[in-house]
């Protein structure tokens, strides 16, 4: 029995062992008559796409440098720095500083997946900054007032989102008005709406403990809504100890959350439902083809009104996972919509429009917001960090053309492989014209 | 030597990703001659046109022009060297005016502005010389497609263009227009003028061109003098076997009623009259009935009505007896209809999906490619492989192509695949063989009796004579949205048929007339 036991093991030892050094030579060698995986990879028109939205980003990146140097050459070195390092050059230590970063990661990536999600069915969801506001008034009525719990915040405010998109999308469908200017005016209708409710129509009271009891959703100095921390501890996301993992050296914990979590997961789901399910086909056939759809008897008009509502969800969703971290409070009565929703162009477009690539792209948009952040006290304010991502938003519209070029200097190469094989093959024959 | 070549295209070579497009081709053209680029769908003619046009530059091979080598590295060298293009989709700002369009990139300006009354001149001096009836102040939007190639034959004659290449120039005219635009052609040769003519249509290289150079799978077969060869041993050389061209089918059998129309009304969208008016028309299993007419008279509109993508105003339409009238697209197709649309990039296709997600794009929705919501991958890329061999259908990747690469034969030949292998009960073919070639419309015509073999019902919209001739069990002629005329299609020769495609004639009032 035990030698019987040892040998087991061994052979499937021996056959892992095997198997992975079989996977580990496909890499570099073709076998059963496949081409080598990492040639494959390299081919891959997902590997073009990468590489081309690296290149753009590091063009736009140098040509932000080129306009610091212009501005203040002499500290253009150190600020170019400390934008490039992020988060990690918190004054507080990187862990905080990439903590928080982490922390502004999620609900960009949720803005950017929105994007993304209404522009395969070909509609361009410029509302995001409305459908977060509602969102966030979702997810804080419901944690300020109604004292619930995170969850159920959340679920408000993707529902509140979920209305705010629908409406364009319902607009489209059925009178064919173009989503863009039903979705800016639902923006300012969104954040004006919002204001009047927060600040005058909705009163209450709520004891909170012996010495706090309130009746509006603004602090006592009455410019942002209360810090949950404050007034409903049951309604912050729990962090499931990331926010001791990302703390400073003897720092407080920073505001990472299961809030990028939850939007990684999300960012997979959605892509597995766009390019795995018929739902999925059935939408990206819409924005491709609508005459297309409609002979193969898609319903384009519902798919229309759907795709916009999940757009609508996916922002609220991305409001709460921002405002439940208690890392920053809505203000009240503000003018300007949010900055943070209108990144979701961006991040969308970085990612070449993929889910998965909106995860590193909003990663990225945080890490350079956070470290211009940092730049206050500086010729420069953290506006800057605007600068850089509109930059290589600009440089992203080059991707297609990038992409071009690189093909076609990959052809190049291989049609240059091609003749010298040529070229080599004469030579033989004219070697065995000489022996005869 | 002789040397009388106008271009000479030597030894071009040019890949694409996955396929040789054009394997050492050689191409002489002579001066004043109508030369004659014959090839199936992705055999690379027009490939060759563009690398002469300068829209792609060839890996290998040179250019030579009146024995000069030259560089054609955009549209702009081959204009100043004199060539111009007709490509087979117009390069038109539709809502411009023809004379606007003509000029445009070449305008005569003075002080900056445009000298319109110096253009006018120049282009109805040329449109009088060489018969090319148009009207230079009509939007493009309104003409007819006829006229639209006029103008695009008109820019290529103001930019005084001694080489001319026409794409295809014949698959959009209707058979009258056809005639003309060969006399005009004609009259360029007789001038000095050189003309490029790609065409897969055998009868038009015999009708009008000198020389013919034939070309299968990117490489070249040969270039024949048209005068010392024939119809047969042309096709040969283009698809490299024998081709049955005429079609080979038996007596029909037709079964029962499949579809009846009932006094089918459609308004039109351009204008305010109904495109189809009152229209009654019964389809039985087991016969191919072809609606036959020229271009415009409502057939495009019957087909939407008929297939659910547009509503009528009156009338009924029964399909095995059901009402589908107001049924919805995917009911229509549920309950057994198949539609090969009219334009295939505009219904057919998504150009942006893979070959294989095309192939689905009628049935993903059924339990053979989804589970519970979740796409099959494996299945679809087997079944496309199936569809892929059965028709034939050639691309660069096979089932991961993109669409919107592959020629214009493979994709409609992607789209007959899908609908026939639904195995529908009543077929709606719209110009299913719309600039193919005669391989392809060899093998989709045998596709089309084998289906009426099958019993199935067959409906077929053709503007094509020769087809509605062959094909067709029997046929309703429609003119002005009306039928003007039902036959069996033994009982009548193509010049009545044309009458009554024309407007001329019209039965029932055959008696009335003088």
């Amino acid at each position: 029995m035990k030698n019987n036991f040892w040998k087991v093991l061994g052979g499937w030892f021996k056959k892992t062992a095997q198997n992975i050094g079989r996977w580990f030579k496909s890499l570099f060698v073709s076998m059963d008559d496949k081409e080598p995986k990492l040639r494959t990879l390299m081919n891959s028109p997902k590997t073009l796409s990468f590489v081309s939205s690296i290149i753009c980003i590091i063009g736009g990146l140098l040509v932000g440098y080129l306009i610091i140097i212009l501005i203040d050459a002499k500290n253009a070195t150190s600020i170019f720095g400390s934008i490039l390092k992020g988060g990690f050059a918190n004054p507080y230590g990187a862990g905080y500083g990439l903590g928080n970063q982490l922390a502004y990661t999620a609900p960009l990536i949720m803005v950017g997946l929105s994007v993304l999600f209404a522009y395969k069915t070909g509609m361009f969801n410029i509302g995001v900054a409305g459908q977060y506001t509602l969102g966030a008034f979702g997810a804080l009525y419901c944690a300020i007032v109604l004292n619930a719990p995170w969850y159920v915040c959340i679920l408000a405010a993707m529902l509140l989102g979920a209305v705010w998109g629908a409406i364009p999308g319902l607009f489209k469908a059925l009178f064919q008005v173009n989503e863009v200017i039903t979705c800016i005016m639902f923006n300012w209708i969104g954040l004006y709406m919002v204001n009047d409710l927060m600040s005058s129509k909705i009163t209450f009271t709520r004891v909170i403990n012996d010495n706090l009891t309130i009746s509006s959703m603004f602090n006592r100095g009455g410019a942002n809504t209360w810090s949950l921390a404050t007034v409903n501890k049951s309604s912050l996301l729990p962090d499931w100890g990331l926010g001791e993992l990302f703390s400073g050296s003897s720092m407080s914990p920073s505001k990472v959350s299961i809030a990028i979590i939850i939007a990684i997961v999300i960012a997979v789901v959605i892509q597995i439902l766009l390019n795995k399910t018929t739902f999925g086909y059935e939408l990206r056939a819409c924005g491709k083809n609508k005459n297309a759809s409609k002979y193969a008897g898609i319903n384009d008009k519902s798919n229309i009104i759907l795709s916009m509502t999940i757009a609508g969800a996916l922002a609220g969703i991305g409001a709460a996972l921002l405002f439940l971290t208690d890392i920053q409070q809505f203000p009240k009565s503000t003018t300007s919509l949010s900055s943070l929703a209108f990144n979701g162009i961006p991040v969308a477009f970085m990612a070449s429009l993929n889910p998965i690539g909106s995860i590193f792209a909003a990663f990225f948009v945080a890490h350079i917001s956070e470290g211009a952040g940092l730049l206050t006290g500086t010729t420069f304010s953290k506006e800057m960090a605007n600068v850089f991502t509109g930059i290589i938003i600009y440089f992203c519209a080059f991707a297609p053309l990038v992409i071009e070029q690189l093909s076609k200097r990959k052809n190049r190469l291989e049609m240059q492989m091609l003749e010298e094989a040529d070229n080599a093959k004469p030579k033989e024959e004219d070697g065995k014209e000489v022996n005869l | 030597m002789d040397n009388n070549y106008v271009i000479e295209m030597l030894n071009i070579t040019k890949e694409f990703p996955g396929i040789i497009a054009n394997d050492d081709i050689t191409l002489q053209l002579k001066k004043g001659e109508i030369h004659a680029l014959l090839g199936e769908n992705g055999a690379g003619k027009s490939t060759l046109m563009s690398v002469l046009f300068g829209l792609y530059q060839a890996e290998k091979g040179i250019i030579k022009k009146d024995g000069q080598v030259v560089e054609i590295k955009n549209p702009n060298d081959a204009n100043a060297l004199g060539i111009g293009m007709v490509h087979q989709h117009f390069k038109l700002v539709e809502i411009f005016s023809v004379l606007d369009n003509i000029i445009l990139g070449k305008e005569p300006c003075k002080a900056g502005f445009i000298n319109r009354k110096e253009a006018r001149e120049k282009v109805v001096k040329l449109s009088e010389k060489y018969g090319l009836n148009i009207d230079p102040d009509a939007l493009i939007e309104n003409v007819s497609v006829g006229m639209q190639q006029r103008v695009e034959i008109l820019k290529m004659l103001y930019r005084d263009n001694e080489i001319l290449i026409f794409d295809e120039p014949t698959a959009v005219l209707t058979p009258q227009e056809i005639n003309e635009l060969m006399d005009i052609m004609r009259g360029f040769a007789k001038e000095g003028k050189s003309i490029l003519f790609i065409t897969h249509k055998l009868n038009e290289i015999m009708a009008v061109s000198d020389r013919c150079t034939v070309l299968r799978k990117g490489k070249c077969i040969g270039t024949v003098e048209t005068k010392k060869t024939n119809v047969r041993a042309l096709s040969r050389m283009m698809v490299g076997r024998e081709v049955q061209l005429q079609v080979k089918k038996g007596e029909a059998h037709p079964g029962e009623r499949v579809l009846s129309i009932e006094n089918l009304t459609v308004p039109s969208k351009i204008h305010k009259n109904n495109a189809v008016k009152k229209v009654n028309l019964n389809v039985h299993k087991g016969e191919i009935v072809c609606v036959a007419g020229i271009e415009g008279n409502g057939q495009t509109e019957f087909v939407l009505a008929l297939t659910g993508l547009e509503k009528p105003s009156e009338g009924r339409i029964l399909f095995k007896d059901i009402d589908i009238t107001k049924a919805s697209i995917r009911e229509r197709s549920k309950i057994g209809m198949s539609h090969i649309p009219e334009d295939r990039h505009k219904y057919g296709l998504i150009l942006d999906y893979t070959l294989q997600e095309n192939l689905i794009l009628q049935r993903y929705w059924q339990p053979q490619f989804q589970n519970h919501g979740f796409i099959k991958n494996n299945e679809v890329t087997k079944y496309a492989e199936k569809l892929i061999k059965q028709y034939d259908i050639r691309s660069g990747q096979g089932p991961t192509t993109m669409a919107r690469s592959m020629s214009g034969g493979n994709q409609q030949k992607a789209i007959v695949a899908r609908e026939i292998d639904k195995d529908p009960d009543l077929l709606v073919a719209v110009q299913p063989t719309r600039g193919l070639d005669v391989g392809a419309i060899e093998y989709i015509h045998k596709q089309l009796v084998a289906e009426r073999d099958n019993g199935k019902a067959v409906l077929l919209v053709s503007l094509e004579l020769e087809e509605v001739m062959s094909v067709s069990d029997r046929m309703y002629v429609m003119y002005e949205g009306e039928i003007v005329g039902e036959f069996n299609s033994k009982d009548i020769t193509v010049e009545e048929l044309g009458l009554y495609m024309a407007g001329a004639k019209r039965q029932g009032e055959t008696a009335n007339e003088k």
